[in-house]
């Protein structure tokens, strides 16, 4: 037997930072970084005596978040004690929800490996604290405690094990991620950590119905390694089962570097929470026209911006798909397409060139430098004939280095395009007057030969004439 | 009469008079300490000099005519569980010995700003587990009355500086009877408010769900005088409850007539001390003869409420004191060559006896396997007892009982025992497990010289009608004319 015999099922377990200003328990800012213990107070440092009072705003995003991916709301939820020692949690206890989460029973819905359809149940969406994080000091003097972090809201998304490949868990978790993002509920970064899942994976023979013992890979915090860790780890898992051999449920941790997952030391084995309910803090309770109210107000969803994209402004079911899979390229899109009112050129440049780059340059949306309406005037310089599709890549490029107006950035370098026939026509004529082989051949019924000439030429003016223009008067001329 | 005899009332109408200073008063609580101090040792830190100085500043702006609070310059001493900016809060445990906090505590802000002056931190057992003050790092306290005696628990040292006059007044915590048992067994007046009046923010967590602050002072005015500063609402505390502020003092009326106090028979049966129960028989006579009715009636918890609270309390205990790690702030040990070791080895050398044995038994019952037993059927017996205590006030206004089933007994003579000290509390750990106010109320003494305190219990939020009857009942009893610690060796 091999690995096709074998079925890969995962589950994810996503915590995602909430964008609120201010931690969950006290009024610290939530910003991401600064200088280590800076963003705190007796509060979320645990003093002696200090008390958490739960910020009404965590509530609120949580709740558009458990709406927007199709979950129930709890009307009656609480906030649990898990207790634990480590040294980035410094009441002991972190401040979770265990038997009454706010949020349960939702879904989402991907696209499988063949194009199909396929919802993922979301068993439940609760609210926690962040804990703060340990520096390790490279020169082994011991670990320094930062908690700036300590006390930021997170949401914690758990799946069902509905996910059965890689590539369906990078998919579910781009759309929470796009999700999160048009409801303003998280900036998701995960190279912040804003966004980062625990990944439970266990293989079973096809068509088995049991699932197979899961291991857990903790705080993974990028799509590529959550893929390459999966295949990992799947791989690993049937190995070891066809080698005779038994899964242990464990938790795992992922190396990037070697490409591998190695058994944690556990700071938490066999660890019992002794959950139970903080007594500092009062039931959360929430009527029903507090929840109508989230709902009536939530931002357009993905789903129903691509219906709109598609009816509206005739984008292709793929092009809706991936300028709708992230907020930060609808957002850009929209406004684009507002300046230049060419939605399909917008969507080619998003899906294509902006997209490659971005890709090249191993980021996401969010690092994309310029507006959209710095965007749509590139659209529209090239529409109206001031630069050429050329001149417009060049263009995007520098929009990436350095973003400025379009316009001011082709007027620096001195990229607007020739459109004068005189000048393009002396070009011409010189390109002839040099070229005497590929006039010969061009007359001789080789048509490629023109392409050559029209080629030179745009190399002469480097690339700022006027193609059509350029290609007129070759035609033009060599007819004489 | 010496000043430090004086009630704060007392002091305030002097002070408004011109017949006295702040800094005569507080001269002459600084001297008396001197005196005193050594022998009932009532204090972990005292301010000393430096609060003459402060009473001598609000002297010259009360002598200015400048806007002050009637209060201003008057002493105050403070239960070593508070948090105090600046200087050390100890919980009286070697966790904390140098442990200076960053802030005020929300009652502490608010005795500032009446500008009362802090005479100092006051003794008590370890993180306010115990009864007797025996489980103090530092050295016990001892009761005024005899000084062979324990001045009670949790807030001994609040209790016997109060007794003993090295403050006029204090501020106690009471989780399980912490402020009516010493208040009772040092001869002053202590009350537990309902829980949710008085913030607890800053004030060390024992049991996040019974702790609440309250006054321990020498008479029933002074306590509402200081409810009045302390109570209200605190956005810092989601326990405390946003209520109308109340003027306690205007319930101070010499009247119980028309009250119906009930007297639960379980609580002057088995296991209470025959004098006490004469004393709790006698002043419901007075009662009566005051005008009220006073009615035998059934209040059969007090086995199941100790069971609760030892397990609710430590339960929550053993998860607040879980901060106490070595690693941010408080004792760390020496001996350590990894992270398990600072964990293990700061809480076995930092906490004492008594906190370890509530942390262990508080970690079993939340324990996989064990919670559903424990921790949860405690909850629920708990809802029960809050039940029975609403049944009850349906037809009485109050419910009259002892504070503590016995007078003070040795020091050391319990020490030993857990269990029989833990039975000290069966008389005030079914109020706080209903979250009801309290008040202790000194109504005489037992043959051989020893304070006996009556517990009075009021429906929720209602300190009022305690103030009342407390107070009618203290004009009737005259405790304090009558009877006087004499710091028996």
């Amino acid at each position: 037997m091999s690995i096709e015999d074998y079925e890969v099922v995962i589950g994810l377990e996503v915590h995602c930072e909430l964008s609120t200003k201010t931690k969950i328990f006290c009024s610290c800012p939530t910003e991401f970084g600064g200088e280590p213990n800076t963003h705190c107070c007796p509060i979320c440092m645990a003093m002696p005596g200090t008390l958490p009072v739960l910020n009404e705003k965590v509530v609120e995003y949580a709740v558009k978040a458990g709406l927007a991916t199709n979950c129930k709301i709890s009307q009656n939820s609480k906030n649990d004690r898990k207790n634990y020692f480590y040294p980035d949690l410094p009441k002991a206890y972190q401040i979770s929800q265990f038997d009454q989460p706010l949020c349960y029973e939702g879904k989402v819905e991907i696209e499988d490996e063949n194009g199909e359809k396929k919802n993922i149940r979301i068993l439940r969406i609760h609210i926690e604290e962040d804990a703060g994080k340990l520096n390790h000091d490279e020169y082994g003097r011991g670990s320094f405690v930062d908690l700036n972090r300590a006390g930021v809201p997170l949401i914690e998304v758990v799946s069902e094990p509905d996910l059965r490949s890689a590539e369906e868990a990078e998919k579910y978790l781009r759309k929470l991620k796009s999700i999160f993002e048009y409801i303003q509920v998280s900036d998701c970064k995960m190279q912040e950590g804003s966004l980062r899942a625990d990944v439970n994976v266990s293989v079973r023979k096809k068509g088995a119905k049991e699932f197979g013992t899961r291991t857990e890979m903790k705080n993974m915090n990028s799509f590529r390694s959550i893929v390459r860790a999966i295949k990992y780890e799947a791989e690993r898992q049937v190995e070891v089962i066809e080698n005779g051999g038994i899964i242990t449920q464990e938790t795992l941790r992922w190396d990037d570097v070697s490409g591998k997952t190695f058994p944690m030391r556990d700071k938490e084995d066999a660890q019992d929470y002794r959950y139970f309910p903080d007594p500092d803090l009062v039931a959360i309770k929430l009527s029903d026209e507090y929840i109508e109210n989230i709902r009536k107000n939530l931002p357009e969803l993905p789903e129903v911006k691509k219906a709109r994209y598609i009816n509206d402004f005739e984008l292709s079911e793929k092009a809706a798909n991936f300028v709708t899979s992230s907020k930060y390229y609808s957002d850009i899109f929209d406004e684009a397409t507002e300046k230049s009112k060419n939605p399909k050129a917008v969507s080619n440049w998003l899906m294509s060139d902006i997209a490659r780059i971005l890709n090249e340059k191993e980021e996401e949306a969010d690092k994309i430098p310029f507006t959209g309406n710095e965007l749509g005037e590139l659209v529209e310089l090239i529409d109206k004939g001031t630069i050429s599709n050329s001149i417009g890549k060049k263009v995007l490029d520098e929009l990436f280095e350095n973003p400025k107006s379009p316009s001011k950035i082709i007027e620096e370098k001195g990229w607007v395009q020739i459109s004068d026939e005189g000048a393009i026509k002396e070009v011409v004529l010189k390109i002839i007057e040099n070229n005497p082989q590929s006039v010969e051949d061009y007359k001789g019924g080789k048509d490629k030969a023109l392409g050559f000439l029209v080629g030179q030429a745009m190399k002469e003016t480097k690339g700022k004439a006027n193609p059509q223009m350029l290609n007129k008067l070759f035609i033009e001329e060599l007819k004489k | 009469m010496e000043i430090y005899e004086l009630t704060v009332h007392e002091l305030v109408d002097k002070l408004e008079k011109k017949e006295l200073t702040s800094e005569q008063i507080v001269k002459s609580y600084l001297k008396r300490i001197d005196e005193k101090e050594k022998d009932v040792q009532a204090f972990v830190t005292q301010s000393g000099e430096k609060t003459l100085e402060k009473a001598r500043e609000i002297d010259s702006k009360r002598e200015k005519g400048e806007k002050i609070s009637n209060l201003a310059g008057i002493p105050i001493g403070i239960k070593d569980n508070m948090c105090t900016k600046g200087e050390k809060t100890t919980c009286s445990s070697k966790m904390l010995e140098n442990f200076v906090s960053p802030y005020d505590a929300t009652v502490i802000e608010k005795l500032n700003n009446e500008e009362l002056i802090s005479l100092g931190k006051l003794n008590m057992d370890e993180f306010a587990m115990g009864g007797s003050t025996e489980y103090s790092y530092f050295h016990p306290t001892h009761n005024p009355w005899n000084l062979n005696k324990v001045p009670g628990g949790s807030s001994g040292g609040s209790a016997a500086a109060v007794a003993a006059n090295l403050v006029p007044w204090a501020i106690g915590s009471d989780t399980g009877g912490s402020i009516r048992q010493p208040s009772s067994l040092c001869g002053v007046v202590g009350l537990k408010p309902t829980y949710g009046l008085v913030s607890r923010y800053g004030l060390v967590a024992f049991a996040s769900s019974l702790d609440q602050i309250g006054p321990i002072t020498k008479d029933v005015e002074d306590s509402a005088i200081l409810l009045n500063i302390i109570a209200g609402h605190d956005p810092k505390d989601s326990t405390s409850m946003n209520k109308e502020k109340k003027d306690y003092t205007k319930a101070l009326v010499r009247d119980v007539k028309g009250l119906k106090i009930g007297l639960p028979k379980e609580f002057i049966g088995e296991g209470i001390n025959e004098e006490v129960k004469e004393a709790i028989l006698e002043t419901a006579k007075k009662y009566e003869e005051l005008g009220a009715t006073v009615e035998e009636c059934s209040l059969d918890i007090g086995k199941e409420a100790l069971a609760v609270y030892y397990i609710i309390a430590c339960a929550e205990a053993s998860s607040n004191l879980g901060r106490f790690d070595g690693i941010r702030y408080g004792y760390r040990s020496e001996k350590f060559n990894n992270l398990r070791e600072i964990y293990i080895n700061s809480r076995t050398e930092g906490f004492g006896p008594e906190v370890k044995r509530r942390i262990m038994l508080g970690t079993y019952v939340l324990s996989s396997g064990y919670y559903d037993a424990y921790y949860k059927k405690a909850q629920k017996v708990r809802t029960v007892i809050r039940n029975e205590y609403q049944k009850l006030f349906e037809k009485y206004d109050l419910i009259l009982t002892p504070t503590s089933p016995t007078v003070a007994f040795g020091i050391g003579e319990k020490s030993n025992n857990p269990l029989e000290m833990y039975l000290a509390d069966i008389c005030t750990v079914p109020v706080n497990i209903a979250g009801l106010p309290g008040m202790s109320i000194p109504v005489s003494v037992d043959k051989s010289g020893m304070p006996i305190g009556v517990q009075l219990v009021g429906k929720h939020f209602d300190e009022e009608t305690i103030f009342r009857a407390a107070y009618t009942l203290e004009q009737e009893v005259k405790f304090r004319e009558n009877y006087k610690p004499e710091f028996k060796k």
